[in-house]
Parts: structure tokens; C-alpha cells; sequence
């Protein structure tokens, strides 16, 4: 089945130049309908309230982080608790990786990272485009 | 500026007006007088001495000139960052009006901007990293000379409590060259999970 490119993204991370930048690279990618948040916590409330076909977040945010976000989505039991969900983090220690994995990261980015990755991580998980 | 005495010199003192004061008849009041006034000369020049050297300006200006200044690169940076952005924008935006090849070379480009200046969110992390560690030797600093002001009345002002970021042991930020995983060895870890 192709991805449906109008789908809506959730891009989650406190620096505003990474936001624009992963949105940027969205854009390019064909996916115009981005939504963003500056930490967990906003995230998990656009996620209650509207359909996520992809949440791409940042590991290291305050007051809650991505991968207590991760956690929150994963454990809710809601309609929305199977949401794709990319970390990209400059977190890169293999503990970090085994933490993410276990709470249910689909794929996992470290930063910085290029175009190129994040398509091939965004195929790996929502499938071509 | 004042003599420093080693602590074997204040010993020595204070074991002459005990040896002195224990045998009947050898000591006046004149002189546990004399040397008691020379312990006192000891302990204010010492009281001087640590007050003189500046302890304080490690928490009341080094380390907060230092953090400030550290912050103030991020905030250039992100300036910064934002103005490459704005332009890059600007330029895809005529890119797509101009299409074609040349359109698209132009849009790689950008692409490769834009990649580029996810440097500002590594070097923010990194910079963050030492904020964290100065407030940390400030706090730490502060505890001593709040220990030294209580022994040494008047020599010091207390220091301010910073509280210790509570971080998530999982929090480590950007690693250095070698120090974490890199993405073939990520994708390797998720592959055999």
C-alpha cells in the first residue's frame, strides 16, 4: 500500500533550527501536513487530539523527554498507541538505543544526520514513498 | 600581603603555651598574654590571606561570566542559523519557480544546508554540557567556602546553592568522536533486538 504523503507529521524537539530543518526536509520528501512541538509533553497533547501517521521526535527535551513520550504513546492503551515513531537524538550510546527499542522506537537517528537517512529510516517504518 | 603559616608552625606555637602553661611557676601572664596574641596575628592573617585570594570570584564572577558567555554563543548561533535559513528558504522557494534541472541542482544544495545546520543543535547540547559542569564546580565551590566562612568567621561570604540538574542517567547529549555508537552500529543493535 503507498504512503499517503498528505498524512499528518508530528515532529517533536526543543531547537527551533531542528524543527525547521526536519520540516524542510519533510517538504522536500513530499510531506506537506507537519505539525511540530517543543517537548513531550505538548506532543502527547496534539497527539490526543488529532491522527498522527508519524511522530519524529528528539530524545533529550524538559520537562518530559522523547523517550517518556514514547512511553506515554506506547502504554495509553488509545487508538494512537501504535503510531510510528522515529527518535533522532545525538543520544548515542547503545544503552540509549536498548532503552528505545524496548519502549517501542520504530527507528532511531543520531544526530547530525542527512536527508538521505532520514528517507531511508522513514521507508523502514511507514514503508516507500 | 600576609605571611602564610604552615600548620606545623601553629602547632608548635600552641604545644609552647601548653608545655608552659602544664609546669607550675615557668609561664607569667605576660607571656601566655604574648603568645596568645601572636596565635591570634596567625589565625587574622590567615582570615586575610584566604579572604585575599579571591575564592569568592569563582562563584561571583568566573563562573558566571563564563556561563553567560557560553550562552550567549548559542543564542549567535541560533541567530545565525535562523538567517542561513530564512535565505535558504528563500532561494528554494525561487528554485521551484525556476524547475528543471537547474531547479533541482539548486534544491540539493539547500538540502545539504539544511544538514549542515543541525550543527547548532549539536554544538547548543555540547555547550550545555559545560554550562552544566561549571554550575556544578560553582555549587561545589560554594559548599567549600560556606564550610570556610563557619571556621574562618569573616573570611568569607557564603556561597550561592545552585541545585544539581537532575538528569536522567540516560541523558548523556552529544558524544565525542569514538565515544558513542555510530549509525551503522544503531541499525545493526535494532536489526538483532
Amino acid at each position: 500500500m503507498a504512503v499517503d504523503k498528505n498524512m499528518n507529521v508530528l515532529i517533536v524537539d526543543d531547537y527551533n533550527t531542528m524543527l525547521r530543518i526536519i520540516k524542510n526536509l519533510l517538504k522536500q520528501l513530499g510531506f506537506p501536513n507537519v505539525d511540530e512541538a517543543t517537548d513531550g509533553e505538548a506532543a502527547l497533547e496534539k497527539v490526543k487530539n488529532k491522527h498522527y501517521g508519524l511522530i519524529i521526535s528528539d530524545w533529550n527535551m524538559e520537562p518530559m523527554t522523547g523517550l517518556d513520550l514514547l512511553k506515554s504513546i506506547r502504554e495509553s492503551g488509545e487508538s494512537y498507541a501504535g503510531v510510528p515513531f522515529i527518535m533522532v537524538t545525538a543520544e548515542s550510546k547503545t544503552e540509549n538505543v536498548i532503552a528505545a527499542k524496548k519502549a517501542g522506537v520504530n527507528n532511531y537517528i543520531v544526530k547530525p544526520f542527512n536527508a538521505e537517512t532520514l528517507k531511508t529510516k522513514m521507508t523502514s517504518v511507514i514503508g516507500d514513498f | 600581603m600576609a605571611h602564610a603559616y604552615e600548620k606545623d608552625e601553629v602547632l608548635k606555637i600552641i604545644n609552647s603555651v601548653i608545655e608552659k602553661v602544664g609546669k607550675d611557676g615557668e609561664m607569667s601572664k605576660e607571656s601566655i598574654y604574648h603568645e596568645l596574641a601572636e596565635l591570634q596575628k596567625i589565625i587574622e592573617e590567615t582570615r586575610q590571606g584566604i579572604g585575599s585570594s579571591g575564592a569568592n570570584d569563582i562563584t561571583d564572577t568566573h563562573i558566571p561570566t563564563a556561563t553567560d558567555e557560553l550562552d550567549a554563543v548559542i543564542d549567535a548561533t541560533a541567530e545565525a542559523t535562523g538567517s542561513i535559513m530564512d535565505a535558504c528558504e528563500a532561494i528554494e522557494d525561487k528554485a521551484a519557480e525556476v524547475g528543471g534541472e537547474a531547479g533541482e541542482a539548486i534544491a540539493n544544495h539547500i538540502t545539504k544546508i539544511y544538514e549542515a545546520c543541525s550543527f547548532q543543535d549539536i554544538t547548543g547540547q555540547r555547550i550545555s554540557k559545560v554550562v552544566g559542569a561549571l554550575k556544578s564546580i560553582e555549587t561545589k565551590v560554594g559548599a567549600l567556602m560556606d564550610v570556610l566562612s563557619k571556621k574562618v568567621p569573616g573570611a568569607l561570604r557564603s556561597g550561592d546553592d545552585t541545585p544539581e540538574q537532575e538528569n536522567d542517567g540516560l541523558l548523556n547529549g552529544p558524544q565525542l568522536p569514538g565515544g558513542g555508537v555510530t549509525q551503522e552500529d544503531i541499525d545493526k543493535l535494532l536489526e538483532e533486538f
